[in-house]
């Protein structure tokens, strides 16, 4: 069940990746992108992560992603049109992220037996345990990122300021 | 049962993808987007540490990544906005420099 879940969700995630690379059009580079993030939600569940699902449906596919379709929509983002520049990130670009991949995947494959298996529901870390450690250990860090989404709004507001 | 370096080869062919997306797009909304794959693959190899050393902590770093996340996709898309209303137009290889 769990490597099934695994499996489908994993497809799920490089076929959304993928698609966000091969589109041409912003729209559906973000569409795939919100694909991307809601299967990833699901492997957090399988990690045991529950609190961690329902923050990434809620703040990335739905608050983060939002706000980019509405920037889609806003600037009225046409099909991106073929360059110089973007010819030699193609012949650059491809080899460049095949090698970080065959770096990273043989150093996680030559390691994999100091890694043990995962079983759905052996280790769950439910939102009790992950606020004891976030509200009593880390109080100091986690009020100040109210402090920071505070200056981003005011940052975002006065960027995006029509100038008089 | 699933090995634990499954989830993070998935990650790492993920953040792959999204560094090649980072140096092909020629659109900056995508360019931008690519770097929230690379963020969000990043945050998969947390949680699976954290499932593989059975550590809370793990877990409240991939919180704090999604407060930053959140943060920076507020701002950065509020500077495209900015860059289109100077330049009018959101092709990366028109916008190399910084003076107006």
């Amino acid at each position: 069940m769990h490597l099934a879940l695994f499996c489908i969700f994993g497809a799920l995630c490089v076929a959304g990746a993928l698609n966000l690379l091969l589109q041409r059009h912003p729209i559906n580079s973000a569409l795939s992108l919100i694909v991307v993030m809601s299967s990833l939600a699901v492997l957090y569940l399988l990690l045991g992560a529950e609190f961690l699902a329902a923050a990434q449906v809620i703040v990335y596919s739905g608050a983060i992603m939002v706000l980019f379709t509405f920037v889609i929509m806003l600037l009225n983002a046409g099909r991106e049109q073929r360059t110089h520049g973007s010819k030699m990130a193609w012949v650059l670009g491809f080899p460049g992220a095949a090698v970080l991949l065959a770096l990273l995947a043989d150093i996680f494959i030559t390691h994999s037996g100091d890694f043990h298996r995962v079983q759905a529901g052996e280790y769950v870390v439910n939102t009790a345990m992950l606020s004891g450690v976030l509200f009593r250990d880390l109080l100091l860090p986690f009020e100040v990122t109210s402090i920071l989404i505070l200056i981003a709004i005011l940052g975002a507001v006065a960027l995006a300021r029509k100038e008089h | 049962m699933v090995p634990i370096s499954w989830y993070l080869i998935l990650s790492a062919i993920l953040f792959s993808i999204g560094v090649a997306a980072f140096l092909i797009k020629r659109n900056i909304i995508t360019v931008f987007m690519s770097i929230e794959l690379m963020l969000n693959a990043v945050n998969l190899t947390f949680v699976a540490f954290a499932q593989q050393w059975h550590m809370v902590r793990g877990q409240i770093f991939v919180f704090f990544v999604m407060v930053v996340a959140a943060a920076e996709a507020a701002v950065g898309l509020a500077i495209i906005i900015a860059v289109f209303r100077a330049r009018s137009t959101l092709n990366v290889d028109q916008i190399d420099l910084m003076k107006l």
